[in-house]
């Protein structure tokens, strides 16, 4: 390690097999949720994207109960949901929004339930904290495979129905002119949106995993005009948050109060909301530079 | 009305007798026109009377309830008919180029991931040229006026080399300008391209210097023929039910029913109603 570095860097920090577990699934996740997230933002499914996170909590906290890993229970009740919200949205134009809302409300009281039973019954202490906010420090190397195979499947789905999907992020007429089955890709995508959140739950938690799918492609967005550029630099942007993030939750064990350290989840999403302010600023600062220039010509 | 067509060469599209009924009601009833390579048609109708179910029925969307629609020519592999629909909005947050728009005409429906390719690109700064919108190619789509991207959908919908465009309200939201722009633009694609086109509005006005041919739609039923033809009162009286002006002030059309005379005298306007 470079002698700069050190004061940044806390000794041990690269020679730990929890933080190297971390930093590969963080980073892992980090860039299918740049990508699957580009598209959540193009397709306006942001509220989904959200609605999926809380509902997987029902699975995660019932996987705790039943003794296996949170991330099964993530996959399991977020691939059911999005099975749900696909099957009542199609019946109405503006059904999307209405069929979240009602699998979102159903899911809540199950995971409330599960939760209480985590608490109670069982001897795991921790396992409210784990589901709602990440558990990256202390996944078992065990689970990384399964980790790396969701996520292949996860990105493969976006890559493949890459022109699809843009197509119908524009318009389902426009798409349907050319002969592509809308809905079959809209399928297609929830999948892929299920599988991501689930991955971002069990890593940097339920509640936050909304920030880490939407922050670095809203910021991604404003920064390029193409559609590609766009989910990798929203991927770039989640593994740089989320190992900065791991970075400083190690170094925060000698800081204040207690020297107990401070949550991962909260410096990744914290580092994440920064980079989309600081791209806001810029943005805004541009547009409002062009319309001073049109208004000029103008006169 | 017009009989059944005759199956020249020229033919592209023949709609022969078509009925549709939706969800119980008649949207269209016996609707009987063709449109030859190279001709401008205008689809002429208040909102509601059923252009862009018309529409649907070409593009194979709906099915008819009665009738049949045929697409002639085109080479195989080639996609017959290209479409702009109605009013879509494009998300200025949405990262794409006006020029990645149009190439996704070509290979938009096919899996994997986009290879860059010179030909590509040459196809893409073609079709751009043709429909004038190489000044604003590598803008965001979004960003663009609603002329600019109604040119943008226009060559999105042409560069797959179709033998028939239809454009679903292309007109509406457009200032006079760029209306009068749009219309040039698909009346020399017309000609030169030797395509059909055929392009719904509930404004005649901006097609009449242009227009080949006019379909007025009115009550799911239509009066084709030329303008002089279909645009008259007698012929209007007859599609509306009801007593039908057309009113010549300067160069536009003013489409009205009422009776005009009893109006005038009685100082009744309330009784004069524009229908177009």
């Amino acid at each position: 390690m470079p002698g700069f570095l050190s004061p940044l860097i806390e000794p041990g920090f690269f020679s730990n097999l929890p933080v190297q577990t971390a930093l590969v699934v963080g980073g892992v996740v980090a860039v299918v949720s740049g990508i699957v997230g580009t598209f959540t933002v193009m397709r306006g499914q942001s509220f989904a994207g959200h609605s999926l996170a809380d509902i997987g909590t029902a699975g995660g906290s019932a996987a705790f109960v039943l003794g296996i890993s949170p991330l099964f229970g993530f996959v399991a009740m977020n691939l059911m949901a999005a099975g749900v919200m696909e099957w009542i949205g199609i019946r109405r134009p503006r059904g999307r929004d209405l069929a979240t809302g009602i699998v979102l409300g159903a899911a809540l009281g199950l995971a409330a339930l599960f939760l209480y039973l985590d608490t109670t019954a069982s001897s795991t202490t921790g396992a409210t904290v784990n589901v709602l906010f990440g558990s990256i420090f202390t996944l078992p190397a065990s689970m990384v495979p399964f980790i790396a195979i969701f996520s292949v499947v996860a990105a493969a789905i976006v890559l493949v129905m890459y022109r699809p999907l843009v197509l119908t992020s524009i318009s389902a007429d426009l798409a349907i002119a050319q002969g592509i089955r809308v809905r079959l890709v809209g399928i297609g995508y929830l999948v892929a949106l299920a599988l991501a959140v689930s991955l971002s739950a069990v890593t940097i938690g339920a509640i936050l995993s909304t920030a880490l799918l939407i922050g670095p492609a809203a910021t991604a967005l404003r920064i390029t005009n193409r559609t590609g550029r766009a989910a990798a630099i929203a991927a770039g942007i989640g593994v740089v948050a989320t190992w900065l993030g791991v970075l400083l939750a190690y170094d925060s064990y000698y800081w204040f109060p207690n020297g107990g350290g401070w949550p991962v989840s909260f410096f990744v999403v914290t580092l994440i909301f920064l980079v989309y302010l600081l791209s806001q600023l810029r943005f805004r600062g541009r547009s409002a530079a062009q319309r001073r220039s049109t208004a000029a010509q103008a006169r | 009305m017009q009989g059944r067509a005759a199956t020249g060469s020229d033919e592209i599209l023949a709609i022969d007798g078509i009925s549709v009924t939706l969800s119980g009601r008649e949207i269209l009833s016996d609707v009987t026109f063709h449109i030859n390579a190279g001709e401008f048609t205008g689809l002429i109708g208040s909102n509601g009377a059923g252009k862009t179910t018309l529409l649907r029925v070409i593009l194979g969307l709906i099915s008819p309830s009665a009738g049949m629609v045929r697409v002639e020519g085109g080479l195989r592999r080639q996609p017959l008919i290209g479409y702009v629909p109605q009013r879509i909005t494009l998300d200025p947050d949405m990262p794409l180029r006006a020029r990645d728009l149009v190439g996704l005409g070509i290979d938009g429906q096919r899996f994997g991931l986009p290879l860059p390719s010179s030909t590509r690109r040459k196809q893409v700064d073609e079709m751009l040229e043709a429909v004038d919108a190489t000044r604003f190619a590598e803008s965001r789509v979004g960003n663009l006026s609603g002329g600019e991207q109604q040119r943008i959908l226009i060559a999105h919908a042409l560069i797959s080399r179709p033998r028939l465009l239809l454009l679903d309200e292309p007109l509406a939201n457009l200032d006079i300008g760029s209306e009068q722009e749009v219309v040039d633009l698909l009346a020399r694609i017309a000609r030169e391209q030797r395509i059909g086109v055929l392009i719904s509005t509930h404004d005649m006005n901006p097609l009449l210097p242009v227009m080949d041919r006019i379909v007025y739609i009115a009550n799911g039923r239509i009066a084709t023929g030329t303008t002089a033809e279909v645009v008259s009162s007698e012929s209007l009286t007859r599609l509306y039910g009801v007593h039908v002006d057309v009113i010549h002030v300067h160069d536009r059309i003013l489409v009205v029913a009422g009776r005009r005379e009893e109006a005038l005298q009685h100082g009744d306007t309330e009784s004069i109603v524009e229908l177009m």
